[in-house]
């Protein structure tokens, strides 16, 4: 019993972690029906970068954490915002050079980290507290897990407001939708671009300090593997949907935990066939609309 | 009378197919253009074309100066408004929404389109996606309409509505009309006959036929040729 | 127009006086320096060239699925992982058997042949009920299960992270060893050979042409009573088996595979490489993997070099990764020369109008 809910809940906070890629992915190619594949980049450099600050602020305490937070968040806005003004634009509605840019940059970026970072994680402290557990009905879950979810909801709830409540929310919403009517309302849609991007890639690099929470270390190619998770989820939610990309996050890390510790960890097959399985029934995902 | 909307030599290609080959209309700059032909003769990619939703080659001018390598946004913000063939509301947003996205100026026409469309206030929180297709109708023009214009490109706007929904669109058109020029879609000969007074006609991708929109219609042979009907 | 008949003539006895050039290089003593490591009958250079034509054999099968059916498939490297460890692993298996090793070698390889085209068309089969995006997920998710199952040592047949080692047991004598390089460098030129054929023969089929018309539009294939699924399920097929069969000149090649010839970035590479040469051209899958392999391996001796090393951070880290540089040039090439290598030469020899291939 103590077993199967410690596996929920630290499900439910790599889930919060999948849903930080995620989310970007899914808003990015909804609104711009580009698969970004440069994501897993902005995470790691969110990571490596918010790690750099935040342990010359204060090694492993609460106000070096939260300085890596903001600085993930910011940096990873800005790769974001670069690659979508300085490459993604110029290529406007050539979706497939659009994805392979974006592969490109991934592949590059990845590389250029390796060289000044190395290829071996980096072993990152932990704030005190994070380190230790609370128990939960005999589970000893790891704190960290908690900080995970409440940053994932906290993140998905400033998209949804945003989203509901702005100009640009309703504009990201319509274009999601249909694209071509948005402008022909006399509205350019780019500049929405930018924005899915910025949010995506402040998500991200969100994503790639609270991974380096998980992991407990950060590595250049921390983006790239968590990547893989990230499509999967986009996938399966349904691309563009952004409760999609909620609900499958969570429903993927719970399946993957479960399968890893009951199935002999055979998890990341159990999501891979999910996948297939998901696609091949209903190819649209759990909440797209029909392709 | 003098052309607001100047084409020349308009192609455009759809899904890899000349589906514009060689058109060339002009549009007053008072009252409606009808731009008439049968089915997929390419009507509405004509439209299209003119707001570079499809990629074209050829000459638009817009008030004498050249909108056809200018950005679909950029040519609606100069005040061509742009009702499509299948109303395309966004389905997820509330009709208020809709309204709300559309509006491109500080102090939009809030007043004519409560009058024209009274039945959207009482709607204004429900989801476009649900509404009938004559309420959804209602929404297009609504949009279109909320702002000033300086010329209306109106793709087929009583297509599949019941004859009272047309009279009331009828109606909603000529009124809109007696403020702004416009380029009128329409299959229904009786609302051109009411409302239009230019005509051009299409066939496969090229004008056919340009001229008065009353001797156009009262030429039952030229109406069968060209459309395949009786005026 | 006469350029156009004497083309028929001119490019395959120009390409049969490529295949026989590169056929003697092993006895020829030409140095190429900066370009090759060494003179072209010295094994280190044998090897690479021999790397560079299977990679090229590779990116061919892989243009059949983008470059001819315009499917972005990001799984590709299943099938050329399938190839390497379905030979080393069947290899090992007949060992007990004591057959002699030439013909447990053609065992192996039908064998292989056979599993491989049996993974293709399932994974085709299902794959392509989706299209676009969705397409290239599946594809991808595929690909990562492989990856997932050799990592993993299932059975314990694929060795985890080591990977499995092909040893002088279970081939012949001649495809073993330094002084036997040669044999394998043939290898690997047949190969390539054989699959640019294949792909020669696919493209100009009834199915080729088919596969190209649905790639621009599906509506028209449909119209003609076409179904566009049976096509693209025979080119994904056909392309899956060659990259096996290049998968098999690499693990005889290279004495083995690990499981990085099943990841996600292996495919990313071949996509690179596609592009690299260009888009849709034949001959520029087989340009742009020569490229992309002489350049990778040059790139990376230049990252150890000393000229590197005295150089200041700000170069020195971006030049001593290979990757960066190839995926900046892989970006370059997307934004600015759609058409990679073979469209330049293309541009250049119809006087500079822009074209496209096909
Ligand atoms: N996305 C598309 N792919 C392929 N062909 C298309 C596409 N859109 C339009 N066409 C073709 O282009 C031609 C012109 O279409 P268009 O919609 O402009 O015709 P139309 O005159 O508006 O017809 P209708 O009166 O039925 O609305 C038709 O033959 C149609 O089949
Ligand atoms: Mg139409």
């Amino acid at each position: 019993m103590s077993t199967l809910v410690l596996l929920l809940i630290t499900g439910v906070g790599l889930g919060a972690l999948y849903f930080l890629v995620a989310s970007g992915l899914s808003l990015i190619y909804g609104l711009m029906h580009v698969l970004n594949f440069a994501h897993g980049a902005f995470l790691s450099l969110g990571g490596l970068l918010g790690w750099e600050v935040g342990r010359r602020v204060g090694d492993g305490t609460w106000g070096g954490l939260l300085v890596s937070m903001l600085v993930g968040m910011l940096v990873g806005a800005l790769f974001a915002i670069v690659t979508e003004l300085v490459f993604i634009r110029r290529l406007y509605n050539r979706h497939i050079e659009q994805v392979l840019v974006t592969v490109g940059i991934g592949l590059a970026a990845v590389a250029l980290f390796e060289g000044i970072w190395g290829s071996d994680p980096i072993i990152t402290t932990k704030v005190p507290w994070l380190r230790q557990t609370t128990e939960v009905v005999g589970a000893r879950v790891p704190n960290h897990i908690w900080l995970l979810i409440g940053v994932a909801v906290v993140v998905l709830l400033a998209i949804v407001l945003f989203l509901r409540f702005t100009r640009f929310g309703l504009v990201i919403r319509a274009g999601v939708e249909n694209r071509t009517m948005v402008t022909a309302l006399g509205i350019d849609v780019r500049t929405a671009f930018t924005i899915v991007f910025a949010i995506g890639g402040a998500a991200a690099g969100l994503g790639g300090v609270l991974a380096s929470v998980y992991y407990g270390n950060v590595s250049a190619h921390q983006g790239t593997s968590l990547l893989i998770y990230a499509f999967i989820v986009t996938v399966i939610g349904g691309l563009g949907s952004l409760t999609g990309a909620a609900i499958a996050s969570v429903l993927i890390a719970v399946l993957q935990q479960l399968a890893n510790f009951y199935l002999g960890g055979t998890g990341d097959l159990i999501i891979v066939l999910a996948l297939a399985a998901v696609l091949l029934v209903r190819p649209s995902g759990l909440l797209g609309r029909a392709a | 009378m003098s052309a607001l909307l100047h084409v020349e030599g308009l192609r455009a290609r759809v899904g890899g197919q000349q589906v514009v080959e060689d058109v060339s209309l002009d549009v007053a700059d008072t009252g409606v253009t009808a731009l008439l032909g049968r089915n997929g003769v390419g009507k509405s990619s004509t439209i299209k074309a003119i707001l570079g939703i499809i990629e074209r080659d050829g000459t638009v001018e817009f008030d004498g100066r050249p909108i056809d390598r200018l950005r679909t946004d950029r040519i609606v913000r100069q005040g061509v408004a742009y009702v499509p063939e299948d109303r395309e509301v966004f389905a997820s947003l509330t009709v208020e929404e809709n309204l709300t996205l559309a509006t491109r100026q500080a102090a939009p026409n809030r007043g004519l389109v409560d009058e024209l469309f009274p039945e959207l206030r009482e709607r204004a929180r429900q989801r476009a996606g649900t509404l009938s297709g004559g309420q959804q109708q209602m929404v297009s023009l609504a949009r279109a309409l909320l702002n000033d214009n300086r010329l209306l490109l109106v793709d087929e706007p009583t297509k599949g509505l019941s004859p009272r929904l047309v009279g009331e669109v009828t109606r909603v058109l000529r009124t809109a009309a007696e403020q702004t020029p416009m380029l009128l879609v329409e299959q229904n000969l009786q609302v051109v006959r009411e409302i239009a007074q230019d005509v051009v006609v299409l066939s496969g991708g090229r004008v056919v036929h340009r001229g008065a929109a009353l001797e156009f219609l009262d030429d039952q042979d030229l109406v069968h040729r060209h459309l395949g009907v009786a005026a | 127009m006469s350029r156009l008949t004497g083309n028929r003539f001119v490019v395959p006895v120009l390409g049969v006086l490529l295949v026989v050039f590169a056929a003697l290089l092993p006895r020829l003593d030409l140095s190429v320096p900066g370009v090759l490591p060494g003179a072209t009958y010295t094994p280190g250079t044998l090897q690479i060239l021999a790397y560079g034509f299977l990679i090229a054999a590779l990116a061919l099968s892989y243009h059949l699925i983008f470059g001819l059916a315009g499917m972005l498939s990001f799984g590709h490297a299943l099938f050329f992982g399938a190839g390497a460890y379905g030979l080393a692993i069947v290899l090992r298996r007949l060992l007990p058997a004591e057959l002699p090793a030439g013909v447990a070698l053609l065992i192996a390889v039908l064998v292989t042949l056979v599993v491989a085209f049996v993974i293709a068309s399932a994974v085709g089969a299902l794959a392509l009920r989706v299209t676009g995006i969705s397409f290239a997920m599946v594809t991808l998710a595929f690909a990562q299960a492989m990856n997932v199952l050799v990592r993993r040592n299932t059975g314990g047949q694929t060795g985890g992270e080591e990977g499995v080692s092909v040893t002088s047991a279970m081939v012949p004598d001649v495809l073993i060893g330094v002084r036997n390089s040669a044999n394998l460098y043939w290898i690997a030129l047949a190969i390539l050979v054989l699959v640019y054929l294949a792909t020669v023969w696919i493209e100009s089929s009834r199915v080729g042409h088919v596969a190209a018309a649905a790639r621009e539009n599906e509506l028209r294939v449909r119209v003609l009573g076409l179904r566009p699924y049976t096509v693209r399920l025979f080119v994904f097929t056909a392309a899956g088996v060659l990259a096996a069969v290049a998968g098999m000149g690499m693990v005889l090649l290279q004495s083995g595979t690990t499981p990085r010839v099943t990841s996600a970035d292996f495919t990313l590479t071949l996509l690179v490489i596609v592009v690299l040469g260009g888009v849709g051209y034949r001959w520029g899958a087989i340009v742009g993997g020569l490229v992309y392999t002489l350049l990778d391996k040059r790139l990376s001796d230049l990252a150890s070099s000393d000229l590197i090393a005295s150089l200041p951070a700000v170069l020195r880290i971006p030049l001593s990764e290979p990757i960066f540089i190839l995926g900046s040039i892989f970006v370059l090439i997307v934004m600015f020369l759609p058409g990679g290598i073979a469209g330049i030469a293309h541009r250049v020899r119809s006087g500079g109008e822009s074209s496209h291939a096909h």
